[in-house]
């Protein structure tokens, strides 16, 4: 019995959605009296020993080059051998857009039930019962999973990367692998950007903005606070910025420790998408805007005139010419 | 080139969610069906642009769900495909959901199966992985733009921080987001067509749930806001280094 978690990487490097999810695996073992291990797929430019500190006592690492590059069916079939083989009961990933991908193979080939997007442990004392999300964030729902094998995909930002100390015993594992059927063909990785779904603070504007060309006060913005822009769904639909900035109900759900919209209403969809950020702050001109209702923090102003002004204060609160 | 649609039948956008019988059962009152924007305006659409362009395109649409999935389904019908097929059972559990897909999807020998990212009632973005596993299909999540060379596809799919372009041939699932298409209306012709598309209804395949939801719950409301003042920014930075620790 044992607890396996399915590091993703990019660049051969743990994503931070991963670490969370190492976490929480790891966490999973203690509560369970189990022990925690990772599959690493695929060449990893990182100290997999160090990967330890999160409470993994083991790490199988697929070095096959083949797992250079994402199929998800190569990687379900691989972290199935890998969890049949050690015999874990327990099988975790980040719920990030690999994870979207593996989870549920992993779950039809292993007949093993599924909780996409866990925001909670597990209650593992009777029943193994896990909370996720549903209605876009506007309620939650306990799932229990009936199967021996339960598969939980963690949303990204839901538990805490937590160090406890260790290294973990690297051991060089092989799967039986097929070629890949899905072929790579290009990777296009906006360098020293914040993923959005992986981001602590993020910086969003609103049709309040009147057009593409003001986005300068939110990117200085979100620069100061290391922050992901996003924006809601008319500013996506009108190309003032890409697709993949939309959150809401039919965009990203996010759930970043702060959330700063600007110039944005507050419709109901919108909402769905972000209100399971911790702090909430809204900056907009009328004072009626329904997007207050559900903040935390609010200035009632034109974003034109407070936002540079936030952000030169934030930048001397942090010390940054 | 056959195409299988998969069609979730959501709440509207704006429906009040609450649940009854001791937060055991999202409460239906009042609320108002719509498709699963996702299935509609990304994976359905899709379908149709591909059969405008090549007109021997067969389009299939398929729900799982009881009679009340039916008029959901018409309005898909309205904006295009060629027939409809419900499976006549009722689960939350997504592999069940993804095993009676699987079971059809078998027989009709598509060569291309869509679905939305995700509900956006039950959020779990499965269904689509779920179906290719159980065909030993290629699945491209998350896609946001393809394209197809007879057998080949090219796809763009979403990863952290960018995207990657995918090739693979045929048949695949496919799970379509914004950027895919773009949303249509119906117009007066597709209505009145979609009245007598055909709409088969087939009895479920034996299959066990592998989950099940034991309660549902609403996060506590927020406290309320805290406003500053637009000429004092400052206090708003102090509140969120101090008190919310968020900077
Ligand atoms: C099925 C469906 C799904 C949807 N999904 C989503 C979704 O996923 N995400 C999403 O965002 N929307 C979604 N929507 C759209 C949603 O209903 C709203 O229309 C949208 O969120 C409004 O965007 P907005 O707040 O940017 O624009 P608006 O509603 O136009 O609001 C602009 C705001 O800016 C303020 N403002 C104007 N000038 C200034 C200024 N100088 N300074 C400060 N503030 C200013 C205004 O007071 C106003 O509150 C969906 C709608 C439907 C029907």
């Amino acid at each position: 019995m044992s607890v396996l978690i399915f590091v993703d990487t990019a660049e051969g490097q743990a994503k931070k959605s991963s670490l969370e999810a190492l976490s929480y695996g790891a966490k999973i073992a203690e509560q369970t009296g189990t022990a925690a291990e990772a599959v690493v797929l695929g060449a990893a430019s990182e100290d997999l020993a160090a990967l330890g500190r999160f409470g993994v006592k083991k790490v199988h690492h697929v070095t096959a080059d083949v797992f250079n590059n994402f199929d998800a069916q190569l990687y379900t079939k691989a972290i199935a051998e890998l969890a049949t083989a050690s015999g874990a009961d327990v099988i975790v990933l980040s719920h990030n857009l690999n994870g979207k991908a593996i989870a549920p193979r992993l779950s039809a080939r292993l007949k093993a039930g599924l909780v996409p997007g866990a925001v909670s442990l597990p209650e593992t004392g009777g029943a193994f019962t896990v909370r996720k999300n549903v209605f876009s964030g506007k309620a939650f729902a306990n799932v229990t999973v009936n199967t021996p094998i339960k598969i939980v995909s963690l949303n990204p930002n839901a538990y805490p990367v937590t160090e406890t100390g260790g290294t973990a015993e690297v051991v060089a594992a092989t799967v039986q692998a097929n070629e890949a059927r899905v072929k790579v063909a290009s990777v296009n990785r906006a360098s020293g950007e914040v993923p959005l779904t992986e981001a602590e603070v993020v910086v969003s504007g609103g049709r309040g903005l009147k057009g593409p060309e003001h986005w300068g006060i939110v990117e200085d913005l979100a620069k100061v606070l290391h922050a992901a822009t996003a924006c809601s769904r008319p500013v996506a639909d009108a190309h003032w910025r890409p697709h993949n900035e939309h959150v809401g109900q039919t965009g990203f759900a996010i759930a970043p420790n702060l959330y700063i919209a600007i110039g944005i209403s507050g419709a109901i969809q919108h909402l769905a998408g972000v209100n399971r950020s911790k702090v909430i702050v809204v900056i907009n001109k009328d004072p009626e805007a329904p997007f207050f209702k559900a903040a935390d923090y609010g200035i009632v102003g034109d974003a034109f005139e407070v936002v540079p002004k936030l952000t030169e204060a934030i930048r001397k609160l942090k010390g940054v010419s | 080139m056959k195409i299988l649609v998969c069609i979730s039948k959501t709440p509207d956008t704006t429906a009040k969610i609450a649940f009854t019988d001791n937060n055991t059962k999202f409460d239906t009152a009042g609320v108002q069906w719509i498709i699963n924007p996702y299935d509609e305006w990304y994976a359905l659409v899709r379908a149709i642009e591909l059969k405008e362009k090549d007109p021997a395109t067969v389009i299939h649409l398929i729900t799982v769900g009881g009679a009340d999935a039916e008029p959901v389904i018409r309005k898909a019908l309205a904006l295009g495909g060629d027939e409809a097929i419900r499976v006549n059972a009722d689960s939350q559990d997504s592999f069940y959901i993804a095993s009676q897909i699987a079971a059809v999807a078998k027989e009709g020998g598509y060569d291309l199966i869509f679905t939305g990212k995700e509900t956006i009632d039950y959020n779990g973005s499965a269904i689509g992985g779920m179906v290719a596993e159980l065909l030993d299909m290629p699945f491209i999540s998350l896609a946001a733009k393809l394209e197809l060379n007879g057998t080949a596809a090219t796809l763009t799919r979403e990863i952290e921080g960018g995207e990657e372009v995918n090739e693979v041939s045929l048949p695949i699932v496919v799970s379509a987001q914004k950027g895919m298409a773009e949303q249509r209306i119906p117009n007066m012709r597709g209505i009145m067509a979609a009245r007598t598309k055909p709409l088969k209804v087939v009895e479920p395949a034996a299959v066990d749930a592998l989950t099940s939801v034991t309660s549902f719950g609403l996060p506590p409301a927020k406290a309320g806001v805290k406003l500053v003042p637009a000429d004092n920014v400052e206090e708003l930075v102090r509140l969120l280094h101090e008190e919310a620790k968020a900077i």
